[in-house]
């Protein structure tokens, strides 16, 4: 018996290693930690009440954005963990296998449980108040949609200490991850836990076009809206169109190695290329994805911190829907190599290469707003400022990769590392943080420090360049990417050691981010305005953070820039406001289901993963009748009363003073 | 407190009306997304169909007669599942119920002769998911297919049981509507799946 569950165990947990017996230690001790804290300050009824079960867009939105912190710490180990084996030639810090495994998860991670839930997370805080509205259109599928992403990203990180890890590359190519090449239960995980958490931004996409086109404020036409929000809608317009391809993807994958058909196998009639079109048609879009709502961001700091209206806004508008669309006909740019033929390859690097037009323009609509501005350099607009250069210089070695010949020399190598990453750290990552900086004060009431902000914005744009720009070079040198070691001959040690530098030097920056929220969390300086970057748009309008129902009136809107407006207005005539009358509001009730159903979803993916049919079935029942029970439940919303809307505002103006 | 209860009374009918048409609204932007599941589960289908590996092909496999039984019932259950809602329009909850039931059995019946064609297919052709890159794109799209209208079938029975409850509301009309949307789709989906896979099989 004792030696049933040995083996048992030494074949369930990835064992041998001391780097991943390090990490099951502190996932265990932090969770007897996490256990023990809310006991003892008996939080759970809290937790659960307030957190797990709220279909409140701000907290569903706060939740998306500490998970995505964590997961940007635990992709970034992944990287200094690289970055580390690659400093040296003939290194013998990691095992080869153990590289893929951490390159593939370190790709994965950031883009679909880092980037994803960053972005998703200022969706939710921003786009109900900057619209003017109570909510967003499904409040109930909001939650889901967040619990789907945290149980699908809990699947995929728990393959670390169990099972092993997928190595296959962050978009795991057949043959490689069929059952063939990866025998293991690596790819499963992967398969599930994507799966899962990609329903979840499907949904998240469908709920935000609806929100953007149905529940804006009275007055507030499409041409109106402020620029965050256009981007969002731009970016789940590419959701909704994307992410079924992604869903079919890894659905056929899982037949290959659940049931040996043979959609992408090497034998039987099967067609790996299939597969890679398919993931492509799926994956260029993702990256505007993420991407665009970056530049909403920018635009809405840019002209806030200029204090100027934004230069050129239908031209921006534009440029963000015609990306949209051409991200749709660019996938074939992935492999330019695979012998598609002149013909395919010279349309595809064509519609690679028109993207750089729009967001040109959206380039020199920045600048120009910049332009005679009164600028304050505080630390969102230091990111803004900073992506500028960043993104032009990762735009023109995109366009050098678009140019199909060149990419023959090009294509896998350290060059379009150097590429991606400047695109995706110096555009979406900045801008993120951009937006954070930005946005935090209405999160939570209170600003980020500005000094530790300075110094977190200064190591990791510096350390950006050094590890980055090295790298250019070395794929120039023949350097390929996914290369676990090389020889010292090569010549390629000296920019690895740089690189590297500059990695930890990101990773600084990152240090400084987390006591830079830690400080301030100590010494907040209560923030009573509501307004404290003197905004345009209308969430600078109510108070921080916003009370449970964002506006006890709603708002009315002439002009992109509402809330300045109003202000504007305000300061010309000095009349009082006339009184405000206080109609009950409309509230969604808090629902367990979404936290069950989500949960249940992480078993069904548990089990396909090692084929356990006895926790699988159970779980997908237990799916089912979750949702039949949502179905038959009719009291799902409430009123909240006048008068208890009236007390609520004058505490809060009462704070203001 | 009264006060507030019969001024929310009041708002709550508007609040209804609105989050009514707000579902539905959204329910065809998730057809839009469904569609492009289907499209890429065809694109798969039309690169992989004649990839047979040297196991039955179309030609071999199909037996037209019950594909042409199983559209006419799909066909019909579509045109039953409007009758629905037209009784439902006119508030006849006897017809609501009847049309729904009888869309009900024609679905079943539908999934049925499916299930039937698999099982032949499997048992003396010896045409598994795993026989040929053919079959697995074939069982892949017409079992999503198969999968969708059998969702919907666990749908409108609970739908029938929440009428029976709540008669016709402004929730169970919505309700009503939506599910009668997705039955078209998938009859719609399935005349290209009649189509795509099994004439231009057969052809």
């Amino acid at each position: 018996m004792l030696d049933k569950i040995k083996q048992f165990a030494s074949e369930f947990f990835v064992t041998g290693d001391p780097l991943i017996l390090g990490a099951q230690v502190s996932i265990g001790l932090s969770m007897i930690a996490m256990i023990f804290v809310l006991s003892y300050f008996r939080k759970w009824g809290w937790l659960w009440r307030e957190w797990l079960t709220s279909v409140d867009h701000k907290r569903i939105g706060i939740m998306y954005i500490i998970c995505s912190i964590m997961m940007l710490f635990r992709g970034g180990v992944d990287a200094l963990l690289m970055r580390l084996q690659l400093a040296m030639p003939n290194s013998q810090f990691l095992q080869a296998e153990h590289y893929n495994q951490i390159f593939t998860t370190h790709g994965v991670i950031m883009i679909l449980f880092m980037a994803m839930p960053l972005m998703f997370g200022l969706f939710n805080i921003v786009v109900p108040l900057q619209i003017g509205a109570r909510d967003v259109a499904y409040p109930f599928l909001n939650s889901l949609s967040f619990w789907m992403f945290f149980w699908g990203a809990m699947l995929f990180n728990v393959s670390f200490v169990i099972g092993g890890s997928p190595d296959a590359g962050w978009l795991s190519y057949p043959p490689l991850s069929e059952l063939s090449h990866s025998p293991g239960v690596g790819q499963n995980f992967y398969i599930w836990g994507i799966q899962i958490s990609g329903i979840g931004s499907l949904a998240t996409g469908i709920n935000f076009i609806v929100t953007i086109l149905k529940m804006r404020a009275p007055g507030m036409k499409l041409m109106k809206m402020p620029m965050f929000t256009w981007s969002v809608f731009s970016s789940c317009i590419m959701i909704i169109f994307a992410f079924p391809i992604l869903t079919v993807t890894l659905a056929l994958l899982f037949l290959d190695r659940f049931l040996g058909a043979h959609f992408f196998t090497l034998d039987g009639g099967g067609n790996p290329m299939m597969y890679i079109n398919l993931i492509w048609m799926w994956g260029h879009p993702e990256v505007y994805i993420v991407v665009i709502p970056a530049f909403g961001i920018f635009s809405e700091i840019v002209s806030t911190f200029s204090k100027k209206k934004l230069f050129g806004y239908k031209s921006m508008v534009f440029a963000m829907l015609i990306i949209s669309l051409l991200s749709f006909f660019t996938w074939a740019h992935h492999f330019f190599t695979m012998g598609s033929g002149a013909d395919v390859n010279a349309f595809f690097a064509i519609s690679t290469m028109l993207i750089a037009i729009p967001t040109g323009a959206k380039v020199f609509n920045w600048l120009f707003t910049m332009f005679r501005g009164k600028i304050r350099f505080s630390t969102p607009m230091m990111w803004t400022i900073a992506f500028i250069p960043c993104f032009v210089i990762g735009g023109m070695t995109g366009v050098l990769l678009s140019v199909a010949p060149a990419d023959f020399q090009f294509h896998n190598s350290y060059f379009l590392i150097a590429h991606f990453h400047q695109v995706l750290i110096g555009g979406v990552a900045f801008g993120y943080f951009a937006g954070l900086y930005y946005w935090w004060p209405k999160m939570f009431g209170f600003k980020l420090n500005e000094h530790l902000g300075k110094w977190a914005f200064w190591t990791w744009n510096i350390g950006f360049y050094v590890c980055f720009m090295p790298q250019y070079f070395l794929g120039l040198d023949g350097m390929t990417r996914r290369t676990y070691t090389y020889d010292f001959d090569m010549g390629w040690g000296p920019l690895n050691l740089v690189s590297t530098v500059g990695g930890f030097l990101m990773g600084v920056g990152f240090i400084f981010q987390v006591w830079q929220i830690a400080h301030s969390i100590k010494f907040r300086e209560p923030d009573v305005t509501g307004d404290p970057w003197d905004g345009r748009t209308l969430e600078w309008s109510i108070p921080s953070p916003a009370p449970i129902y964002n506006f006890a009136v709603l708002p009315e809107v002439n002009e992109a820039d509402a809330w300045w407006e109003q202000k504007q207005k305000q300061s010309l005539s000095a009349k009082q406001p006339a009184k405000i009358v206080y109609e009950p509001i409309h509230m969604p009730k808090n629902s367990s289901i979404p936290f069950l159903m989500s949960a249940l979803w992480f078993f069904a993916g548990f089990g396909f993963v090692f084929n356990w049919m006895w926790l699988t079935i159970p779980a997908l029942i237990g799916v089912a009748i979750t949702m039949i029970a949502r179905s038959f439940s009719y009291d799902t919303d409430y009123y909240i009363p006048a008068d208890e809307v009236k007390r609520t505002e004058a505490a809060l103006k009462g704070a203001k003073v | 407190m009264a006060h507030a209860a019969t001024q929310g009374g009041h708002h709550a009918h508007d609040h209804e009306h609105d989050h009514e048409s707000l579902k539905t609204f959204g329910f065809w932007i998730f057809l839009i997304t469904d569609c492009i599941l289907f499209g890429s589960l065809f694109a798969t289908y039309m690169v992989l169909h004649q990839n047979t590996n040297g196991g039955p092909t179309p030609e071999e496999l199909f037996k037209m007669p019950g594909i042409i039984a199983e559209t006419f019932i799909l066909l019909t259950s579509s045109f039953t599942s409007g009758l629905a809602v037209l009784g439902m329009h006119k508030g006849n909850m006897k017809q609501l119920i009847g049309w729904l039931a009888v869309t009900v059995l024609l679905g079943a019946s539908f999934v049925g002769l499916e299930l039937m064609e698999f099982i032949n297919m499997v048992n003396h052709e010896g045409a598994t998911i795993s026989t040929s890159a053919f079959l697995s794109a074939f069982y892949a799209l017409v079992g999503t297919h198969g999968l969708h209208v059998s969702v919907g079938l666990i749908w409108m029975v609970g739908l029938m049981l929440q009428l029976k409850r709540r008669g016709i509301t402004a929730v169970t009309k919505r309700k009503v509507a939506v599910i009668s949307l997705y039955w078209h789709f998938l009859d719609v989906v399935w005349i290209f799946v009649f189509t795509v896979v099994y004439l231009m099989g057969v052809m």
